[in-house]
C-alpha cells in the first residue's frame, strides 16, 4: 500500500489487481442491494429470501452432503452429454466442411432437424428413455451437437482459399494442409461454436431435470419448491449462474492459450 | 549474407556433387549464376475461361537465369499466364517446359499479398516453404538464413501481425527462396507497398536474384518498375506479345536515369496507344 502510495500519479493511476475486480462491481451491488431490500422488509421473505438465508441454506445443504451430490450429478450429465453431441458435431463439421459428398448427402437432413427446437422432443423422450440418465444425456446431447456442427462446418468453409492455394504451391500433402493451415484457421470459429454450446448445455439439462429426473441441481430445486423452500430453489438459480460462468470463463482460457496468435488476444 | 547463401546453396540440393560445386563456384564468382535458374520454353499457349480468350497463342522463350518483367494493362492476361506458369491452372492449350523436363515442381510464386499463415510464427511460416524437405533436420536452420537474407532475423519469433506491410512481403520472399527455387514468379508484389518500401524492395529483388541466379518472372503494371529491374520486358495486349523490349543497362541501375526514363517513355507510349484503340 505504502509502496504504491509513493509513486508519483500521473493521469489515472493503473492498478492491475484492481482491474481484474472489475467485472465484479455489478454482481456484488445487485447482491447487496438485494440484502438491503431483504432485511427492510421491502421484499418480502416469501418471494425472495436474503442473501444471508441462500447462503444459509447452501451451507446446510453443503453439510448433508446433498448438494455436492446433486451438483456433481449435474455436472457429470452435462459434460458427458457435451461430449458426446459436442463430438459428432465437430465430426459432421469436419467431414461437410471438407468432402463437398459429405456435405450434400448430410447438411440438408441436418438443417431440418436444427430447425425443431430440441426441448421440444421432450415428451417424445420421456416415452423412449423414460426418465432415465439417457434421455437427459440425450437431449444435451442434441443441444449441443448444432452450434459446434454450424460453426466448425463455418470456420472451415470460410478459411482463406489464398492461403490453402499457397498451401498447395509449396508443397503441402492433404494431412499438412489440414493441420497448418485449415484447422488453425477454423478454429475461431470453432471456440464461438463452443461457447456457443456451454450455454445450450445448463439450459438443457436444467430443463431435462426440473421436468424428469430424481436427482440433480434441477430436481433438487424442483422438491425444494414442492415444501416451499424457496432459499433452495433461488440457491439452485445461482449455483446455474456460477456454473455457466465457469464453463465460458474454461473456454475462455482454452481460447487465449490456443489463439494466441490472434491480434484480439494479443497483450497490448 | 554472401556467405550465408554460399553455403545454403552448397547443402540446398544433394542431386549432384559435381553440379554444386559448379553453382558454388560461379556464386562466388558473382556471376548470374545460369547453372541456376532454368529456362522456359512456351509453346502456342492459350487460355480461356469460357468464351473470354484470355491468352491467344503465347510463344516465348526466357533462358535459364534471366529476369523478364510482364506488364500490361489489367485484365490483358499478365496474371493469368504467371498462373499458368506455375501450375496454378491448366492451359487451354499449348505447353510450357522448363528446361529439359516437362514439368519442374521447383517455380516459387509470390503474390501481391503475403499470404503468411497468422498463427504461425514467422520462422515456421518461413519452413512453409521448404515443401518436402520441411521435416529435414537443417529446416531451421535454412530458415533463418533465409531470414537474415531479407533482413529480418530479430523478427523470427513473431506473429505476422504485428510486422509492417513491408516486412510481411520480405517474410514471403524469404519463404519463397528458402528452397533455393530456380524458378520464382511474381505477381505484382510490390503493388500494396508504399513508394520508399517499394524502392527498397526492388532492390532486395534484385540483390537476390543476383546472388542466386534464378529464373525470375515479374508481372506488374508499374513500368517504371519493370525497367529498373529486368533484362526483358513483354508487353502483353489482348492476350499476345504485342512487345518484347531488351534492357541493356549496366547493374546496379540508377533510378530516374536517362535511360531508363526513356525506356519506360517507349513502353507507355506503345500501352497507352493500344489503350486508345479500344476506347
Amino acid at each position: 500500500m505504502s509502496l504504491i502510495d509513493s509513486l508519483p500519479r500521473v493521469g489515472a493511476p493503473k492498478l492491475p489487481k484492481v482491474d481484474g475486480l472489475i467485472p465484479w462491481i455489478v454482481p456484488l451491488a445487485i447482491v447487496l442491494i438485494w440484502q438491503l431490500a431483504c432485511v427492510t422488509g421491502y421484499v418480502p421473505s416469501r418471494v425472495l429470501p436474503a442473501p444471508t438465508d441462500v447462503a444459509l441454506a447452501g451451507w446446510k445443504l453443503l453439510l448433508s452432503g446433498e448438494l455436492i451430490r446433486n451438483i456433481w450429478v449435474s455436472f457429470w450429465r452435462a459434460s458427458i452429454g457435451f461430449v458426446i453431441g459436442g463430438g459428432i458435431g465437430f465430426a459432421f463439421g469436419l467431414a461437410n466442411g471438407l468432402s463437398q459428398l459429405s456435405a450434400k448427402l448430410t447438411d440438408t437432413t441436418l438443417q431440418m432437424v436444427r430447425n425443431i427446437p430440441h426441448l421440444a422432443l421432450i415428451p417424445l423422450v420421456i416415452l423412449w428413455f423414460g426418465i432415465d440418465e439417457s434421455a437427459k444425456l440425450f437431449l444435451v446431447a442434441l443441444g449441443v451437437f448444432f452450434p459446434i456442427y454450424l460453426n466448425t462446418l463455418h470456420g472451415i468453409r470460410t478459411v482463406d482459399p489464398q492461403l490453402i492455394e499457397m498451401g498447395r504451391i509449396y508443397g503441402m500433402t492433404d494431412g499438412e494442409l489440414f493441420r497448418r493451415v485449415i484447422f488453425p484457421g477454423a478454429l475461431p470459429s470453432i471456440f464461438v461454436g463452443l461457447r456457443f454450446a456451454l450455454g445450450i448445455m445448463w439450459l438443457t439439462l436444467i430443463v431435462a431435470e426440473t421436468i424428469a429426473a430424481s436427482s440433480g441441481l434441477g430436481y433438487m430445486a424442483m422438491q425444494a419448491r414442492e415444501f416451499m423452500l424457496i432459499d433452495v430453489v433461488v440457491l439452485s438459480i445461482l449455483i446455474y449462474a456460477l456454473l455457466g460462468k465457469l464453463a465460458d470463463s474454461a473456454s475462455r482460457a482454452l481460447e487465449r492459450l490456443t489463439l494466441s496468435w490472434h491480434p484480439a488476444f494479443q497483450k497490448k | 549474407m554472401q556467405e550465408a547463401l554460399r553455403f545454403q546453396s552448397a547443402g540446398a540440393e544433394p542431386v549432384d556433387r559435381a553440379d554444386i560445386v559448379v553453382q558454388a563456384r560461379q556464386l562466388r564468382r558473382g556471376s548470374e549464376g545460369a547453372a541456376r535458374g532454368l529456362s522456359l520454353t512456351i509453346r502456342g499457349l492459350r487460355k480461356s475461361f469460357g468464351d473470354n480468350e484470355v491468352l491467344r497463342s503465347i510463344d516465348l522463350h526466357i533462358p535459364s537465369g534471366q529476369f523478364v518483367a510482364i506488364v500490361g494493362r489489367s485484365g490483358c492476361g499478365k496474371s493469368t499466364l504467371l498462373r499458368l506458369v506455375a501450375g496454378l491452372d491448366a492451359p487451354t492449350a499449348g505447353s510450357i517446359a522448363f528446361g529439359e523436363e516437362p514439368r519442374a515442381q521447383d517455380v516459387r510464386v509470390m503474390f501481391q499479398e503475403p499470404r503468411l499463415l497468422p498463427w504461425a510464427r514467422v520462422l515456421s511460416n518461413v519452413e512453409v516453404g521448404l515443401g518436402r524437405e520441411r521435416s529435414s533436420a537443417d529446416a531451421q536452420a535454412r530458415a533463418e538464413r533465409a531470414l537474415v537474407e531479407v533482413g529480418l532475423g530479430d523478427k523470427r519469433a513473431e506473429w505476422p501481425s504485428v510486422l509492417s506491410g513491408g516486412q510481411k512481403q520480405r517474410v514471403a520472399l524469404a519463404r519463397a527462396l528458402v528452397s533455393q527455387p530456380r524458378v520464382l514468379a511474381f505477381d505484382e508484389p510490390l503493388g500494396a507497398l508504399d513508394a520508399l518500401t517499394r524502392i527498397s524492395m526492388q532492390q532486395l529483388l534484385e540483390r537476390v536474384w543476383r546472388d542466386q541466379g534464378f529464373t525470375a518472372i515479374l508481372v506488374t503494371h508499374d513500368v517504371a518498375e519493370a525497367v529498373a529491374l529486368a533484362d526483358r520486358v513483354l508487353v502483353i495486349e489482348d492476350g499476345r506479345i504485342a512487345q518484347d523490349v531488351t534492357i541493356d543497362l549496366p547493374r546496379p541501375r540508377r533510378r530516374g536515369s536517362a535511360e531508363l526514363a526513356a525506356l519506360e517513355g517507349e513502353i507507355l507510349k506503345h500501352l497507352l496507344e493500344g489503350s486508345e484503340d479500344t476506347l
